[in-house]
């Protein structure tokens, strides 16, 4: 199991494929790969972890590239740091062998969704009265579950979570070797959030888009993420406010279609399904291999994911008025479940690892010079020193 | 593609599909022409050595978004009489300078994008429009453009014979080659040709007519389908020549490039922060002379000249995170004399070489940025600037060889691009823009940037005048 990247083969590949592109340079306009690439003379598995937590896979350096596939130089930016970054992904994950996962995250992810939502449906058989499961309560979820055993579960997997997370944020800190963090400033991460938020690097360098699906450039990718992502952010919103209504103003629910968490739910859902769906529509368009079969997996774990999240989401909504309201509320639960508990462990955390190389990048760009990297073994080409 | 869906006539036929043809072919089918692109390369390999360029050199009286300051057309032409040494048709250089002012906007409103600000290493963003992504990104997106506008274009099919008729040109015969080798051949026809087939710097045997056994030592910079079918074709026919048949844009680069292609990457940027020595360990050229981005194009040829076409840069440490990094690793030693036996040389002439060095130099203060003070005396030859003992540490060596980017001879052409023939009158139907008509301009040396800038303007004149001639034809 990978803990460091010196023994990554996909890390010696990078770096076989980053001599090439530092001597070359043409690409230093289209993303934050290369800017960062050209304030080294040689890389370290650390530099290239980072290299490769800074790429967004958006293909423009693969089909702009003269030593690409076959020129016999076989140059394949996207692809090497789609495999580099899955490296990361494992090397950085706690627990340590649930790191694992990444190397077959579609099976994985799938078969954690089913655990979840079987478990629900089971718990939901065993203690709820099939008269309250399959009754009609006027669009009143609480009567089928009630609040606090809903707070109680979610709320432990989350401290779980949210414990993953963190601690898996701190490993790719490590791993990259970055600095300590007192080193970066405010506006590194306001660069940093703001690149991200913007998904600037998705958009090849100038006004037209990245090279996704096709070689032409399209700004369809960026536009299905960021319903993706803000659909993700409004329904996790809805929630927020929900809780500060029960606990800050006592108003419980249900609430009306024309409430703020309604709102925001019913936006959000649909974000959630348009958004992945239009991923995976342009996934399975991408002809050129700017990525491995591995990650291929990672991405449509997520995507299929959220998509279901956010169509049983809406469909609990529609039909929260009705008999199947039970059922619904135990389906749309069991994968909210599912999704939580892919988050450290499948495509999901690569927010949080993008963010903080952006940042570790803003901090570079800052100073002029190479940060990152710096805290791991030195560069191992001879003219680098 | 079978046999009976293959369309042959056209109003205008463009040879070679890179910058120029392309420009040549959109200009063409925006006039409402029917166009056709020959290109004798795969899809991958289109666009000849357009796809390992990087930038334009463009004129302008004011700063532009993509360029600093001024570069005003006299300065350009000043430049370019200097690298050419006065070998250019005053005429045609200054139609190109001033097309390049149009040159940005016509390539931006097609899809191409330049690069807002220059990072890197050749200080050119003052005279040269970058790229975005380089020239693969150009080629794609004008490419892109053709086909949107109708313009047909076939790959893997190189011009086998074009068929003159006095000065006219009936038609050209396409040997269709590689994945679509089972078309044969075809003859294709129409009313206006434009020849934008580039030079013949990759028919070694051709490079050997002029430059003896010494050309089996080049190694060639771009594709290996630039052999200058066309162009033999047409001097052979009555066409005018012009440009040396040894002139070519040739720099010296790393020893262990590929035959062909390997482009840019293959570049060694550390001459003027030590020494070149031949295969004798001896100097050769000044390599502190001027600015290694005003002086790498003279290097391929200087290496040309030396036994083998070999010269070895040596560096020491004190060189080290100031030039490029390479795409190879340098030899590596402790002392010169163990670098010798690295390379092959003599380890005590070698030594003697760089002690002779060492004791010229006279000390100053090094700034790699500007002409320094720091300089050899009682040397020959001298080096007159960033000179530095060898006296650090490891020492490295990075092996040299000729790197042949393209060769100047060419057709002659008057100021619609229209090609010559020998007697000096113009064809009635040919034209020709790029590396096949350069020479007409760059009779020597080399100024960064002006290939594609010769390319894209006067491929854009011989698409007006192609489509022009084919409207009064039709």
């Amino acid at each position: 199991m990978l803990q460091t990247l010196l023994n990554s083969e996909s890390a010696a590949e990078a770096d076989r494929i980053l001599t090439i592109c530092n001597a070359c340079r043409y690409c230093e306009g289209h993303c934050a790969v290369f800017p960062a690439m050209t304030q080294r003379l040689a890389f370290t598995p650390a530099d290239l972890g980072y290299f490769a937590n800074l790429c967004h896979n958006c293909g423009s350096c693969y089909h702009h590239c003269q030593y690409a596939d076959p020129h016999e130089f076989d140059v394949n930016v996207p692809r090497s740091m789609a495999d580099l970054r899955l490296d990361t992904y494992e090397a950085a994950a706690w627990p340590r062998f649930l790191g694992r996962s990444f190397q077959n995250n579609g099976v994985w992810t799938a078969l954690l969704t089913v655990v979840a939502l079987v478990v629900f449906q089971l718990a939901a058989a065993a203690f709820i009265d099939p008269a309250v499961l399959f009754g009609n309560h006027g669009g009143n979820f609480y009567a089928v579950l009630s609040h606090n055993v809903m707070v109680t579960v979610f709320g432990a997997v989350s401290l779980f979570v949210l414990a993953a997370i963190v601690i898996g944020m701190l490993r790719f800190w490590r791993l990259i070797g970055a600095p300590p963090v007192k080193e970066i400033g405010l506006r590194d991460v306001a660069q940093a959030v703001h690149d991200a938020m913007t998904l600037k690097y998705m958009g090849g360098g100038a006004d037209l888009g990245c090279t996704y699906p096709e070689e032409a450039p399209s700004k369809l990718r960026r536009l299905f993420h960021h319903l993706t992502f803000y659909g993700f952010l409004l329904c996790f919103a809805a929630t927020s406010v929900g809780t500060l209504y029960h606990y800050g103003f006592g108003w419980v629910a249900p609430y009306g279609y024309f409430s703020l968490p309604k709102i925001l739910g019913i936006v959000g859902g649909i974000g959630l399904v348009a958004g992945p769906l239009g991923l995976i529509y342009l996934k399975r368009r991408v002809a050129a291999p700017v990525n491995t079969e591995a990650t291929r997996k990672l991405d449509a774990g997520l995507l299929v994911l959220l998509l279901l999240t956010g169509l049983s989401g809406l469909a609990l909504t529609a039909l929260r008025g009705t008999d199947l309201l039970g059922f619904f509320l135990m389906l749309h639960l069991g994968l909210v479940m599912g999704l939580f508990l892919a988050m450290p462990y499948g495509k999901f955390i690569h927010g949080f690892y993008r963010i903080q190389a952006l940042v570790g990048y803003a901090l570079e760009q800052r100073r002029g010079t190479r940060v990152i990297g710096a805290a791991a073994a030195p560069p191992q080409r001879q003219a680098a020193e | 593609m079978t046999r009976g869906d293959l369309q042959t006539a056209f109003d205008v036929l463009v040879i070679g599909g890179g910058n120029a043809g392309l420009s040549a072919a959109i200009v063409a089918a925006e006039g409402g022409r029917r166009v056709c692109i020959l290109e004798g390369a795969p899809r991958f390999y289109r666009g000849g050595n357009s796809r390992h360029t990087r930038n334009l050199r463009g004129m302008h009286d004011a700063p532009t978004p993509v360029l600093t300051d001024a570069y005003p057309e006299e300065e350009y032409y000043q430049d370019l009489l200097r690298v050419t040494k006065g070998k250019t048709t005053e005429k045609l250089a200054r139609i190109a300078i001033r097309g390049s002012q149009d040159s940005v906007p016509w390539l931006e409103a097609r899809g191409v994008r330049f690069q807002k600000a220059l990072s890197g290493t050749l200080h050119l963003g003052r005279t040269n429009a970058f790229y975005l992504g380089g020239g693969k990104a150009l080629v794609n997106a004008l490419y892109r453009h053709a086909e949107r506008l109708g313009v047909v274009v076939h790959y893997e099919a190189p011009v086998e014979s074009v068929h003159l008729d006095g000065d006219t040109c009936r038609g050209v015969t396409v040997r269709f080659a590689g994945s679509l080798a089972t078309l044969g051949a075809r003859d294709f026809t129409a009313q206006s040709v434009v020849f934008a087939a580039g030079g013949f710097q990759a028919n070694i045997p051709w490079l050997k007519e002029s430059w003896g056994a010494a050309a089996d030592n080049f190694i060639i910079r771009g594709t290996p389908y630039n052999r200058g079918a066309v162009l033999k074709q047409l001097l052979d026919q009555g066409v005018a020549q012009v440009a040396d048949p040894q002139a070519c844009h040739a720099v010296a680069i790393d020893g262990r490039a590929p035959q062909y292609d390997g482009g840019i990457a293959t570049r060694v940027d550390c001459v003027s922060l030590g020494v070149v020595v031949n295969e004798r360990a001896e100097r050769f050229y000044d390599e502190g002379e001027d600015f290694w981005p005003k002086r790498y194009a003279i290097w391929g040829r200087l290496v040309a000249a030396q036994p083998n076409q070999i010269g070895h840069v040596l560096i020491d440490h004190k060189a080290i995170g100031l030039f490029m990094p390479t795409i190879f690793p340098p030899e590596r030693a402790d002392s010169i004399e163990a670098l010798a036996g690295k390379i092959g040389l003599d380890p005590q002439r070698l030594t003697k070489t760089v002690a002779d060095y060492n004791a010229a130099v006279r000390d100053g203060r090094f700034d790699h940025t500007e002409l320094d003070d720091c300089h050899t005396e009682g040397l020959a030859p001298p080096k007159t600037h960033w000179a530095r003992r060898l006296d650090t540490p490891p020492y490295y060596a990075y092996t040299l060889k000729p790197g042949i980017t393209f060769t100047y001879l060419g057709v002659a052409i008057d100021e619609c691009a229209r090609v010559l023939m020998a007697d000096g009158r113009p064809s009635a139907n040919m034209f020709a823009a790029g590396e096949i008509m350069a020479g007409n301009v760059l009779g020597e040396g080399y100024l960064a940037g002006i290939g594609m800038t010769i390319g894209g303007v006067f491929g854009r004149i011989a698409g007006e005048g192609a489509a022009a001639h084919a409207a009064n034809a039709a």
